[in-house]
């Protein structure tokens, strides 16, 4: 359950920052080097991509995004993280769906919710939210929404700002 | 009102085959709204005839921003949302999130909260089955088996209901225990459903397993291979059935499943047949381990005393001053959790149900994010579906038992 050695072997070839919590080990790579830590990944047996998720620290801007990758091998009962920091501006890494193909779905679904940009993926669609939204709802400063509790004193005042079909 | 405009197509043109564009194939929508899609799903299909070339899914319809909308709460009232993710699996939802909040504070759970946890995870693994056989076995015409599965699945729904007042949105499991201890029915309860399963998941097989319609029907029908299926993100039944024995209450386990002597079914075939027998022996696994974990459950407490994130019993709160603060600290502001981030999985009946969840010091999580095992079962789809009929879609969509909360979230 450990991807400790892993982790140190990755460390010295890519420079990275190790980041330790709650016995979980993470490594921190630039995210020029993405696609080649991730193909080193995959050789050193982490046949399956489990996650990719992405994390807003705005108003941090650079890097505002932190990505979030999740590596397990079954071969040696070991997972892995990846964490790979993506500036507010123009935020963009390459696609790792060349490595492991079910990146396709999960960087869409980064893309569709905080608008970071997947240099050479094949199909960057959005995937969730309809495919004329504006806006990536992800991101902390996209509003939560909320609606107005209406009460028989406010109703008709209310009625003409709700958002629904009228005649 | 607003203009309706002409859809354009020109965003998706590399989505389907030339013939396509010429008009060669045709374009058909299978979904929203269409019995066999198993809820909300959208299925773009590309067609020569009844020959599948092309499956593009269309996903989204359910998505109710859920991640979003826990970043908002504090970490127990958060909860709540957890069981509308995947719901048919309400209390593992509940499950995975516990154990990421009590990872990420730090906070020990009872062994008899744990014991009652996997019993009901296990039972709701059971009545998530029974759900899967009975709609996927009624989109390949087998309309009886979808009515004895539903017999079944109330008789643990009501145990859901006797332990928490509801029979499916439960949540049930709270960071650092249970909402309360079983009743005293319980037992009798599970008995009675351990007595009775057995018998009754040979009534099912009698009626499938050896049919020739149903053999028929899915045999050799949405083939995947295991490396195929590894590289495509497959957990659960899906990745067992193409022959990878991976399930995560052995390959890294949690709640005490290290204690309990069960199997992980494999087959070899990865079709739609193999799935099927996977998922059958994995009722009969889930059985063994509700028996094993009811006949040793411990006595003692449910829920942790470490009242900065457990709330106290409710009878302390009369007596004791500081009870009473922790109460109102607890539903008022909430529990801080450290900066930092967890990721934990389980193994849902899907398969890989995985939260990430990350702390900034406050009472509310910064992010959560769901690794739901729908999700990639559903990106294969098209892989799965090449060059089938139509009518074989069908029982692919069935076999990789999406649940669509799960998907959209």
């Amino acid at each position: 359950m450990n991807g400790q050695t892993f982790l140190s072997a990755l460390k010295s070839q890519f420079n990275g920052e190790q980041l330790e919590f709650a016995g979980e080990a993470t490594l921190l790579i630039q995210r020029e080097q993405l696609l080649e830590a991730a193909s080193k990944i995959r050789e050193m047996g982490f046949e399956r991509l489990s996650d990719i998720t992405a994390v807003d620290y705005f108003p941090e801007e650079n890097p505002r995004f932190h990505l979030v990758y999740q590596f397990t091998s079954l071969a040696n009962r070991a997972t892995l993280g990846l964490r790979v920091p993506v500036p507010g501006t123009k935020p963009s890494v390459t696609t790792i769906e060349t490595v492991y193909p079910n990146a396709n779905w999960r960087e869409r679904e980064v893309y569709d919710m905080f608008g970071i940009d997947f240099a050479g993926h094949s199909d960057l669609r959005r995937i969730l939210m309809p495919h004329d939204w504006e806006g990536h709802p992800l991101r902390k400063d996209y509003p939560l929404g909320y609606e107005e509790p209406q009460f028989s004193f406010n109703f008709d005042e209310i009625d003409v700002r709700k958002p629904y079909a009228k005649e | 009102m607003a203009q309706i405009e002409e859809a354009n197509l020109d965003g998706m043109a590399h989505l389907v085959t030339k013939r396509a564009i010429k008009g060669e194939t045709m374009i058909l929508n299978m979904g929203p709204q269409h019995p066999s899609t198993h809820g909300v799903l959208r299925l773009l299909l590309e067609l020569d005839g009844e020959t599948v070339i092309n499956c593009i899914p269309d996903v989204g319809f359910l998505h109710t921003g859920i991640e979003k909308n826990m970043e908002s709460k504090t970490y127990q009232k958060a909860e709540v949302m957890t069981d509308r993710l995947d719901y048919m699996n309400n209390t593992g939802n509940n499950l995975v999130y516990c154990l990421a909040v009590e990872k990420l504070v730090d906070l020990d759970v009872p062994v008899r909260a744990q014991a009652i946890r996997v019993i009901i995870a296990e039972l709701q693994r059971l009545a998530s089955h029974l759900v899967w056989l009975g709609t996927s076995a009624l989109d390949v015409a087998a309309m009886s088996t979808f009515l004895y599965c539903f017999r079944e699945r109330e008789m643990i729904l009501d145990i859901l209901e006797s332990c928490s007042g509801q029979r499916m949105m439960t949540t049930y499991f709270r960071p650092g225990g249970l909402w309360r201890d079983v009743p005293a029915e319980f037992e009798d309860a599970v008995r009675e459903v351990l007595k009775v399963m057995p018998k009754r998941i040979d009534e099912y097989e009698s009626l499938l397993t050896k049919n020739p319609l149903f053999i028929d029907r899915t045999v050799g029908i949405g083939k995947i291979s295991g490396e195929r299926a590894l590289a495509w993100g497959l957990t659960g039944a899906c990745l067992r059935g193409s022959g990878v024995a991976h399930d995560y209450r052995k390959f890294a386990p949690y709640s005490g499943y290290e204690q309990y002597d069960f199997d992980v079914p494999i087959e070899t075939a990865g079709d739609v047949y193999a799935r099927y027998l996977v998922r059958i022996h994995e009722m009969r696994q889930a059985l063994r381990i509700i028996e094993q974990a009811l006949n040793k459950l411990p006595m003692g407490p449910v829920r942790s005393n470490n009242h900065k994130f457990v709330p106290p019993p409710r009878s302390e709160i009369g007596t004791s001053m500081e009870a009473l603060i922790h109460h109102f600290k607890l539903w008022t502001e909430g529990f801080d959790a450290p900066r930092g981030s967890v990721y934990v999985a389980v193994e849902s009946p899907r398969g890989e149900l995985g939260v990430y969840l990350e702390g900034d010091g406050g009472p509310k999580p910064y992010r959560v994010h769901w690794r739901t095992p729908s999700w990639d079962n559903l990106q294969v789809l098209p892989v799965l579906s090449k060059g089938c009929l139509v009518a074989d879609l069908v029982a692919i969509i069935g076999s990789v038992d999406i649940v669509l909360g799960d998907v959209d979230r």
